[in-house]
């Protein structure tokens, strides 16, 4: 299985020869190397995935963990060096088919969608350097290489949304991203470093194997404040993914990075880098179920919590892709949930497997609805539902693949999303009732927003567009991305035999619907698209008046709670002022002083020393000779 | 008879009338002069010395010569030195030699 090292190899030279000659190279050439690249690391992401599952994975019933390289990069000790390498398991070969299908999908897409924008070749090059390390944190073999890729993907994530980066809208939220997810990674690399400090190890097979044996020897009987040692470094790694998958309060810098080019918003902020937070989760699974129940289960209530809030905010915003974002923000807390409610082995860890499931699903049908909402804004120019509807006539492939999605995320049978839904609203009634009922609800409200949305772009009053300007169907190379995607959603949930290849502890298992929890699940998902319905498919004035009468509260769900005001008031009003202003102060002040002080004294010395210095002749031969006399008398009379 | 000291009080008053000179001077050709004193002043030191503390030797009176021939190599360069000088400004004052100052 050494071929898989390639898999991460190719973008990373599609990266430096896009990144180093790309601006040689013309629009189509750069567009076309870099789409070929992406499209031979998702060859060979099947292949592997094949060969994993189907032929070489699989001993003696069990999923093993495949190392198909490893190199030490850098040593400490003997058994405490960081390597890099490819691991494959069930969840890593999982991402890679997830990863490099979306990256795919999306630079066939980008294509057409930024065509003739400035700094094609750049972008081209940023999607490849981000491919490459979505990758690699994916494939890593322990710990510190996934921190690194963890920076990489931070970095490549920044410089797309920053893509227009002489939109100061689009700059500040790129510095927004990166300053949040930088300041959650904070926590991950403390608890990284605690983790190997303890067990003095990065390696993720000597970490999780064994019932997490490892750390819970190492770390028995330490605590601080009160909470174990193991829960402190094991909440610090769940703050790094908290920061990355957009947990409330870490969810902030989401909504805003919708600035970047909409299809880098499918690839990154819908189908893989804000998941990543739910693959370490996943990863280190075992040390968490076994070593830190606690930390797991409030990862359950954060999910729930963030699941709930991001549904509400969705509701009322008006821009499409804020819309999306929230909503993506919703349904990997879902992710999370599920992992929290999982048990470890067999049929307890359901909600594991259903975690992965949900994440592959979702990966596909909000990347599509991601690209349709890219198809409409390419059409509209405008972000805003306002500018939109009826937009069925004159867009029919976009419409239906949009239509496709939504009723996959609402959940409705046998949209992929039903199957993976169903499998976290199961594993969740039979683990905590408040979380299934949280989770409940928000299937309802998150059928009724994303029927909102559909509503208002396709439906709705009959818009008089401007005549020279009619929307129109996007051109081949974004529709056909939406019809493969189109093609997966309808097709994974129920031809996927999920719970066989992807489980907490690798060994298979079955899984069988649940009839009651599914139906209640299309019930409230029905009842949402009902009311989206009601509301939304004839336009009108209803849910203004709703809105009115709702008052406070609406503006209050419109501003998302005024979450970023409170960070903007702790960041500047309290962090600034009281902490970093008085620092600035002293280094300003007391460091520079000291600097600038030491520099004064010797201004001052050599300018009283400088007027010798005055060119004449004369005069130095005289203080020259003074001196000798002076020297002369000091040495014969004293 | 005349004994060393005549020859030292002599070249003393010339030492110092060479320093005086280069020191007071506003004319670079007198203050080049002032400086062959102070030379001259050295050189007779040499000889006197020479002459009567190691009469059998001569290391003195060749040190003496030396410092002639410097003493000329010097005033040639010192000289057209100066010519350049005039030739630039049209003047051989010292006290506007001074464009070197710090």
């Amino acid at each position: 299985m050494e071929f898989t090292l390639l898999i991460v190899v190719v973008p990373l030279l599609m990266f430096f020869v896009l990144g180093l000659v790309g601006s040689k190279m013309s629009h189509r050439a750069a567009g076309v190397a870099g789409t070929l690249g992406m499209a031979v690391a998702a060859v060979l992401s099947y292949a592997a995935a094949f060969r994993y599952f189907f032929a070489e994975g699989k001993v003696d019933g069990v999923f093993q963990q495949i190392t198909a390289f490893s190199v030490e990069w850098l040593r400490f000790t003997d058994k405490l060096h960081i390597d890099l390498g490819v691991l494959l398991d069930p969840i890593s070969v999982m991402m890679l088919v997830v990863i490099t299908t979306v990256s795919l999908m999306v630079h066939i897409y980008s294509l057409a969608y930024m065509h003739g924008e400035k700094g094609f070749q750049r972008y081209y090059a940023l999607l490849s350097l981000f491919s490459f390390s979505m990758l690699g944190l994916v494939v890593a073999t322990n710990i510190f290489q996934m921190y690194i890729f963890w920076e990489l993907v931070g970095v490549s994530s920044y410089s797309l949304i920053g893509f227009y980066y002489t939109k100061p809208s689009a700059v500040s939220a790129s510095k927004k991203a990166f300053i949040v997810t930088r300041f959650a990674d904070l926590g991950f690399l403390i608890g990284i470093l605690i983790v190997s400090y303890y067990t003095g190890t990065f390696d993720f097979g000597l970490l999780t194997g064994d019932g997490a044996s490892l750390v819970l020897e190492s770390t028995a009987g330490l605590s601080f404040m009160g909470v174990s040692v193991a829960s402190w470094a094991m909440a610090l790694i769940f703050m790094g993914g908290a920061g990355k998958s957009a947990m409330f309060p870490l969810h902030i810098w989401l909504p805003d990075a919708m600035e970047g080019p909409t299809p880098v918003s499918a690839l990154i902020h819908a189908a893989t880098m804000v998941v990543a937070g739910v693959y370490l989760v996943a990863r280190l699974f075992p040390v968490y179920y076994f070593a830190a129940p606690d930390v797991l289960a409030m990862v359950g209530y954060i999910g729930a919590f963030t699941a709930l809030f991001a549904a509400v905010i969705a509701i009322t915003q008006t821009d499409i892709k804020r819309v999306l974002a929230f909503s993506t923000i919703s349904q990997i807390a879902y992710m999370m949930v599920a992992l929290s409610v999982s048990g470890y082995g067999g049929h307890d860890g359901l909600g594991y497997m259903a975690s992965m499931f949900h994440l592959f699903t979702h990966a596909f049908f909000k990347a599509l609805l991601f690209l349709g909402a890219g198809s409409v804004i390419h059409a509209v120019h405008s972000n805003e539902m306002g500018d939109m509807g009826n937009l069925r006539k004159y867009m029919p492939i976009t419409h239906v693949t949009f239509l496709i999605a939504c009723l996959a995320i609402a959940g409705i049978w046998p949209f992929s999303g039903f199957f993976s839904k169903d499998e976290i609203l199961a594993a969740a009634f039979h683990h905590n009732l408040l979380l299934f009922v949280t989770l409940w609800v928000v299937a309802g409200l998150t059928a009724f927003y994303m029927f909102r949305l559909y509503y208002n772009i396709f439906w709705g009053k009959a818009k008089s567009y401007d005549e020279h300007h009619k929307p129109h169907e996007s051109p081949l190379a974004m529709s056909l991305p939406l019809l493969l995607l189109a093609l997966l959603t309808l097709t994974v949930g129920w031809a996927a035999p999920f719970s066989e290849l992807v489980s907490s502890d690798s060994i298979p298992f079955e899984t069988h619907l649940e009839w009651g929890v599914a139906l209640s699940g299309i019930f409230v998902a029905l009842a949402g698209i009902y009311v989206a319905t009601r509301l939304y498919a004839r336009g009108g004035e209803r849910p203004a008046k709703i809105a009115t009468s709702l008052g406070g509260f609406y503006r209050a769900t419109l501003h998302k709670f005024y979450l970023d005001e409170l960070w903007i008031f702790i960041t500047k009003k309290v962090i600034f002022k009281y902490l970093s202003d008085p620092i600035a102060w002293f280094d300003k002040h007391i460091i520079d002083g000291t600097m600038d002080g030491v520099g004064w004294v010797t201004t001052c010395l050599s300018s009283s020393v400088k007027v010798f210095q005055n060119g004449k002749v004369q005069f130095y031969a005289f203080v020259f000779v003074f001196g000798t006399f002076v020297i002369a008398v000091w040495a014969l009379f004293l | 008879m005349i004994s060393i000291n005549h020859y030292l009080v002599l070249s003393t008053i010339l030492f110092f009338v060479g320093i005086y000179g280069f020191i007071a001077r506003k004319n670079m050709l007198a203050v080049l002069i002032s400086v062959e004193l102070v030379l001259n002043a050295v050189e007779i030191n040499f000889s006197v010395f020479n002459r009567y503390l190691y009469p059998e030797q001569m290391e003195g009176m060749f040190f003496s010569l030396f410092g002639i021939a410097i003493s000329a190599a010097e005033t040639a360069v010192a000289i057209a030195i100066i010519i350049n000088v005039y030739r630039n400004i049209q003047n051989i004052d010292i006290r506007h030699i001074d464009k070197l100052k710090g």
